[in-house]
């Protein structure tokens, strides 16, 4: 897309407010990005911490450091803190700071309930995180929360839960409605649909799955507190309802739910590896098709998490069949990828190395996941490791690691210093090897058999888990380096040309770096 | 996509308010809802004070909403957002609603008849094994363990059949329903034609059929609980009774109060032109939105 700018100079009204107010008060959306950003890392950094004690618990067989009570509060934390806390509201961050700019518009179309979606978060996981401290202990139902598990026999802390799980539905609510509403009312003129660069595409298909699906997560925790507190039974077999019924509701919202985490990375790759291969992306149409099309079959998949309940045969072959057709427009994308990259000009900055990591180690999720989707083979896999490897590798080489790749690229345009180039490789290099010592052996054990959650396992699983393990703490410390390098280019470092990457295409380059605090109050011509 | 300038809005204070209003409130709740049976536990107040935060919260916002409209700060586009905004909301509500009405489908159709031995596998065979006894029919009146935790009902609320329709509440809640969104609509073409008075009028006979619905409502659970022994807990039948129904009653309060606030605002302040509008049909959506999914509800729950 190549814009002209009209008028350039943007004489800005008034910048930031001084002090704490700025960021409690504050209707901007390059703000509330930030504020996002930061507070997924926190969370981020507390779900890692949660995964550290996981990891050095199963360094060993044998019970070494925690109470197995402990254990299951910290598998079911650590889950949901990086699900609901670190990975939604990184992206749900970036698209406050780019989905702006990206289109030309001045700012999110709703930008005080902009800020009422940032700013009951924090809230809701002061209220996850201090269930850790009440009687009976934090949730330890796992992230799924399957009844009975999490209705008859869970803590009083549940209740807690719930509630907190209201609080983030009521904010990605929000914040998918601002989204779309933005992206629908708020493209500068020339801002055609199918000229929208593929971050916007793909958030405008993420916030629809989100209005679509977190209701739903509402209602099955509503079931829950009604089942737990006043006597109904839904999940109850002995009146008339039925544990599986929540697995249906759950995942009805749960596969949507890992669609939206992945899509959002879909389009920053997309951009990164453009850039980075300095030629025109690859079949931009056939991009938007695709990721329209996985949303929709996102919808018809969900008890492929169930295959071993006890379904029917029809159901069954039904959603095993309706799985594997996600794999033909997924394949559509990483075909696209490869063939951006093919005969470019490529360069392999930081973003780019996360991002060609991206195509590479997701590609191994999907291939597992489709291995998962054969109901056969799935009676073998189900709650072993091999399913903890799937998920992992889709959502942190995956998921995550388009969101490290998204912050290499475009901070210099936020902070408006480029960051250490030697530090983000170190970085890149040590994540990558701690992400696949970690999660590659899982796949071993657990198609030698190996249960997930559990706290301890049987001794032909030791080798495999102590190398997991090691790879476990290398992938952690290794996001301090993370932590310092943001924080150093914050601080400064070499000033970014507005442009910052030689072969980087879209409006968010054309103002300057750092980004002012108002851009494109005035709508900018695009043609 | 107007070329003009959006109305980006200064700093608020609103939405921290919000949040923290927000906050109390879910604690409040939760500790409340954790105590139930402990009368000395005082954190009602906390959830009190958390909707007093709430309302008083929205109560500026609106104002300063409205005011900013008033003052002609809102360009067209920005109506445009919260047209788009409110029918997302709306979708969002849809989909909550649907999370339910799955639940019914599913264990009508399903679970139900699993339970009763239906099939052959799974979730017949362990049902078989526990419970023998148990048949399939809708409405579930005997649980699978034949009311051992759950206290069974005498009558459903189902169609009584032809001869005492007309004593069937249902029926009334959905005559009363359905006139309440053709005199919303009447409103509307009042407003539209510049009408003010008869805008008042019919918007004025909607709030009360709005509350006439709200008290046939109340009376109808007052006959389960007391005479029909239907209760919460009777089982399935009865969750999936009062979850649909209560959550659509809650929604037609909420309605119901979204378009009194809106009379008022016409016959007290004079609110609303004749092409400008949107509070107002914001709500009345939401009204027809309402009046939908009750006859959804009439249809599923009711009826079949
Ligand atoms: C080609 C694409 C994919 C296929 C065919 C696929 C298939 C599956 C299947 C069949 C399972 C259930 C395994 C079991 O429990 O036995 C599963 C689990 C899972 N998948 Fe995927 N998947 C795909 C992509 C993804 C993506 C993109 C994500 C997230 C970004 C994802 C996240 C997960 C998660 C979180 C679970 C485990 C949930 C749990 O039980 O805790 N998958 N996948
Ligand atoms: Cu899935």
């Amino acid at each position: 897309m190549s814009a002209v700018i009209e008028n350039h100079h943007d004489d800005h009204d008034h910048g930031p407010a001084k002090g704490i107010t700025r960021w409690l008060y504050t209707t901007n959306h390059k703000d509330i990005g930030t504020l996002y950003l930061w507070f997924s890392f926190a969370m981020f950094l507390i779900g890692g911490a949660m995964a550290m004690i996981i990891r050095a618990e199963l360094f060993q067989p044998g019970m070494q450091i925690v109470e197995p009570e402990f254990y299951n509060q910290m598998i079911t934390l650590h889950g949901l803190i990086m699900i609901f806390g670190g990975v939604m509201p990184a992206f749900v961050g970036l698209a406050n700071w780019l989905v702006p700019m990206m289109i030309g518009a001045p700012d999110m179309a709703l930008p005080r309930m902009n800020n009422l979606s940032f700013w009951i978060l924090p809230f809701a996981f002061f209220i996850l995180l201090s269930s850790l401290f009440m009687e009976g202990g934090a949730p330890n139902f796992g992230w799924t929360f399957y009844a009975p598990l999490s209705t008859t026999y869970a803590p009083p802390s549940v209740t807690f839960f719930i509630f907190s799980v209201h609080i983030m539905g009521a904010s990605s609510i929000m914040g998918a409605i601002n989204v779309v509403v933005t992206i629908m009312n708020m493209r500068a003129p020339g801002v055609t649909l199918m000229k929208m660069p593929l971050f916007v595409w793909s958030w405008l298909i993420t916030a629809y799955l989100l209005i679509a699906v977190m209701p739903v997560l509402a209602g099955a925790v509503t079931m829950m507190l009604m089942d737990i507190h006043f006597g109904t039974s839904f999940f109850n077999a002995a009146g008339g309802g039925d544990p599986v019924l929540f697995q249906h509701i759950f995942w009805f919202f749960g596969h949507p739910e890992v669609y939206i985490m992945i899509l959002p990375a879909f389009g920053i790759v997309s951009h990164i590896i453009e850039t980075f291969s300095r030629k025109q992306l690859f079949g931009y149409s056939s991009m938007v098709w695709a990721m329209l099309s996985i949303a929709i079959l996102s919808f018809v998949v969900w008890a492929h998490h169930m295959f071993t309940v006890g379904l029917p045969l029809a159901a069954e072959i039904f959603f095993m069949w309706a799985t594997m057709l996600i794999a033909v427009p997924t394949g559509v994308k990483v075909f696209n990828w490869v063939a951006t990259m093919f005969r470019g000009s490529l360069t392999f900055e930081t973003p780019m190395l996360f991002a060609v990591a991206f195509v590479v180690l997701f590609t191994i999720g999907g291939l597992s996941g489709l291995m998962l989707a054969i109901v056969p083979a799935d009676f073998q896999y189900h709650d072993t490791y091999f399913v903890v490897a799937h998920f992992h590798y889709v959502l942190v080489p995956g998921a995550i690691f388009s969101i490290m790749a998204a912050v290499y690229y475009w901070i210099p345009k936020w902070s408006g210093n480029m960051y250490d180039e030697r530090l983000g490789k170190l970085h890149f290099w040590l994540s990558f090897i701690g992400v696949n010592v970690t999660f590659f052996p899982q796949h071993f054990i657990g198609l030698a058999g190996m249960p997930r959650r559990y706290p301890d396992y049987a001794l032909i699983f030791a080798d495999w888990n102590m190398v997991s393990s090691i790879g476990a703490f290398l992938f952690g410390f290794s996001q301090l380096l993370f932590l310092f390098i943001v924080i150093k280019t914050v601080m400064g470092g070499k000033k970014a040309t507005d442009q910052v990457w030689e072969g980087a295409k879209g409006l968010e380059w054309t103002v300057a770096s750092p980004a002012p605090y108002h851009t494109f109050s005035t709508p900018p011509k695009v043609d | 996509m107007s070329g003009g300038s959006y109305y980006v809005p200064d700093q608020s204070r609103f939405p921290i308010f919000m949040a923290v209003s927000l906050f109390l409130l879910v604690m409040g709740a939760s500790s409340t809802i954790n105590n139930l049976d402990d009368p000395t536990s005082n954190s009602v107040y906390i959830l009190y004070s958390g909707f007093a935060c709430l309302f008083l919260t929205m109560f500026f916002w609106f104002r300063q909403v409205i005011k900013e409209h008033l003052a002609g700060l809102d360009s067209n586009q920005l109506k445009q957002s919260y047209v788009y905004g409110m029918a997302w909301f709306i979708f969002s509500e849809v989909m909550f609603f649907a999370a339910f009405f799955g639940a019914l489908f599913y264990v009508r159709t399903l679970a139900v008849p699993w339970l009763a031995g239906e099939g052959s596998k799974g979730a017949a065979i362990t049902a078989i094994e526990l419970w023998p006894a148990f048949e399939s029919s809708w409405p579930v009146m005997t649980t699978p363990d034949q009311g051992n935790e759950y206290d069974l009902a005498d009558k459903s609320m189902a169609w009584p059949g032809w001869s005492k329709a007309l004593l069937w509440l249902p029926l009334w809640n959905t005559i009363v329903l359905l006139s309440s969104s053709w005199t919303v609509h009447l409103a509307h073409l009042g407003l539209k034609k510049g009408n003010r008075k008869k805008f008042n009028v019919y918007l004025g006979v909607t709030v009360l059929l709005a509350l006439i619905f709200v008290g046939l409502q109340a009376l109808e659970y007052y006959e389960a609980y007391a005479h029909y022994g239907l209760k919460l807990n009777s089982g399935i039948y009865g969750s999936t009774f009062f979850m649909l129904t209560g959550f659509h009653g809650f929604h037609v309060m909420m309605g119901g109060f979204m378009l009194a606030i809106m009379l008022a605002r016409s016959v007290f302040a004079g609110h609303f032109e004749q092409h400008d509008h949107f509070g107002f049909e914001a709500a009345s959506w939401y009204w027809h939105f309402v009046d939908v999914v009750w006859l959804m509800l009439f249809i599923f729950v009711y009826i079949l």
